[in-house]
């Protein structure tokens, strides 16, 4: 009876599972079949592989092609995430181990600020990048990473920190050790499934992120890959249905290899923490 | 005594500078957050573009917003809709998946990691793409549904129906709800259960009267931080249905971002972005007061 009732939930949880990853077999799948029979079938195994789409639109269709998005894209990620992961580490250590007046002013400021809607400071913030200059820059991405604006990975780090015993921190003091080398030497070591998922989590928000590309970046030269594929999204409408696809396939590519290399420690991360994702 | 002086003097001084720390947070606050947010309120009152300079005009934009302009009841109809069907619709998958996996078997990781799968792809663009072409006419959900003998069905072209294929899109992606769930599911003491057993109690029962109320502080929190995310939803309308057909998924965040970046109405959008706001600290509001009624807090819910 139990083993029944063990194969039912095994079956159901597989069936389930296909079904939800279909969409994502099928993008895969459809990519690699002849522009025809994208629409024409359902099945998965495409009639003949052909990878013209993936050549074709690689090249894009205006001056600027997927080349040019992809570096834009990483060019924009990869200082955001080393920004964010560096500020939002040093200032989750001086909410963790230290009491200094306004603590809990400022820390309630940052809980307040998890719920604040984006949509609320859009404008300003664009007015203000505006009047810096730094609009159809990087900067609007980097800057607000180096000023710890994501209270989600503060408060992560900040669970984390908790969850190491102080005596650490003491017996290092007693060796001589200042404050910002207790962090370098004895808490970050140990940090590094905080770290990891951290840096995971905002790599493939700022890589997905549309509404901030948007509304930041104008020039096509500058594009990362979201405002990349949604302009051949545009431009080609139905005709082009083949490379749009492959180059939306591409474009989950990277997110897809840091999530599998780093989900074990991911999952636990977010499970223990309690962020959403 | 000298070790402990030493401690003693040395956390002294490090009271300040966690201040240090925590500064360049205080700056990112100030500028970043708080600077904006009051900026937009203030932008609320007046007809700031980026064509002239602005003027104040006290509660105009919000007069118009109610009396006048077309698409404003629509773009909160449209938005209260979505928020309705997308987040109960992903918690329900959320808990029932969770219940399910939360078992001693085979491949849990395998299918942890498959559910998650979706909520680390499903905000971007290709996945937008994705919909769009699985939902049109001919596309492959339609394959399947004449595939089972029934007339195909225009997603698209009918307005429940559009709203619904973008509301899919977001209960999709509940493994990251589900994660959570897992979690406080392996929080609950065994001998609830096993309490439960022996009074004879069946799975329904106990499901009911054990797991649904101890998971009640997660299922809360859940349920704030995606109703908070899902009144801000653009991407999908933008992309997939571009708010048609007749409005229907003219999501207030596309409503918003039409009328500060294409029509360049800035003190107007601004008085948009508070109603949005406040429509959340509203439901914020009533979800805490509502807290006493259902929720469950092992500590009595005081701390």
């Amino acid at each position: 009876m139990t083993s029944l009732i063990r194969m039912g939930r095994f079956s159901f949880l597989t069936i389930f599972g296909i079904i939800l990853i279909y969409p994502i077999i099928w993008l895969i799948s459809a990519s690699f079949k002849p522009l025809p029979e994208i629409f024409s079938s359902v099945n998965l195994i495409p009639s003949r592989f052909v990878i013209t789409s993936y050549i074709n639109g690689w090249k894009g269709t205006g001056q600027f092609g997927f080349s040019t998005f992809f570096t834009n894209s990483f060019l924009l990620v990869v200082p955001t995430v080393i920004a964010t992961v560096l500020s939002s580490v040093i200032v989750a250590y001086g909410f963790a181990r230290f009491r200094f007046p306004t603590k809990n002013l400022f820390f309630s400021l940052m809980i307040a600020t998890l719920m604040l809607p984006n949509a609320v400071i859009i404008i300003p913030s664009y007015l203000l990048f505006r009047n810096l200059g730094w609009l159809d820059t990087y900067w609007t991405f980097i800057i607000p990473s180096v000023f710890a604006t994501y209270p989600f990975f503060i408060f992560m780090m900040i669970q984390f920190f908790r969850g190491l015993p102080r005596d650490l921190d003491e017996s290092a003091v007693v060796d001589g050790c200042n404050s910002f080398k207790i962090l370098t030497h004895i808490l970050l070591p140990l940090s590094k499934p905080a770290l990891v998922s951290a840096a995971v989590f905002q790599f493939i928000w700022t890589w997905n992120d549309f509404f901030n590309s948007l509304i930041y970046i104008n020039s096509v030269k500058k594009y990362p890959i979201s405002l990349g594929l949604r302009m051949s999204l545009d431009t080609s409408s139905i005709s082009n249905w083949d490379q749009v696809m492959a180059m939306s396939v591409l474009s989950i590519v990277p997110c897809l290899i840091i999530f599998f290399l780093a989900q074990r420690y991911f999952v636990e991360g977010i499970a223990t923490t309690g962020i959403k994702g | 005594m000298n070790k402990l002086g030493i401690v003693f003097r040395n956390s002294d001084n490090r009271q300040w500078i966690g201040l240090l720390y925590v500064s360049p947070f205080i700056i990112g606050l100030l500028i970043f957050k708080m600077y904006p947010f009051l900026a937009s309120f203030y932008y609320s009152f007046t007809d700031f573009s980026l064509l002239r300079a602005e003027k104040f005009i006290g509660l105009s934009n919000y007069v118009y917003m109610f009396t006048q302009d077309p698409l404003f009841f629509p773009a909160l109809k449209a938005t209260f809709l979505y928020v309705l069907l997308a987040v109960p619709g992903k918690l329900a998958f959320a808990l029932l998946i969770a219940v399910i996996l939360n078992v001693k078997m085979k491949f849990i990781s395998v299918f942890r990691t498959l559910y998650y799968l979706p909520s680390i792809l499903g905000g971007s663009v290709a996945i937008a793409i994705l919909w769009r072409s699985m939902f049109t006419k001919d596309g492959v959900v339609n394959h399947f549904i004449t595939g089972l003998g029934l007339p195909a069905i225009d997603w698209f072209g009918i307005p429940s129906l559009a709203l619904m294929s973008i509301s899919l899109l977001a209960i999709w992606q509940f493994g990251s709800s589900m994660v959570l769930f897992l979690a406080g599911l392996k929080q609950i003491p065994k001998d609830l259960y096993e309490a439960g057993t022996i009074d004879g109690a069946s799975k329904l029962r106990m499901f009911f009267s054990i797991t649904f109320p101890m998971l009640t502080p997660i299922i809360f929190f859940n349920l704030i931080m995606q109703t908070v995310n899902a009144f801000q939803e653009f991407t999908a309308a933008f992309l997939i249905t571009n708010g048609g057909p007749l409005n229907s998924t003219y999501l207030f965040g596309l409503k918003l971002y039409q009328d500060a970046f294409q029509f360049s109405k800035m003190g107007y959008a601004s008085a948009l972005s508070w109603i949005l706001f406040l429509s959340i600290m509203l439901f914020t509001i009533i979800a805490f007061k509502s807290q006493k009624y259902w929720t469950h807090y092992e500590d009595g819910g005081k701390f």
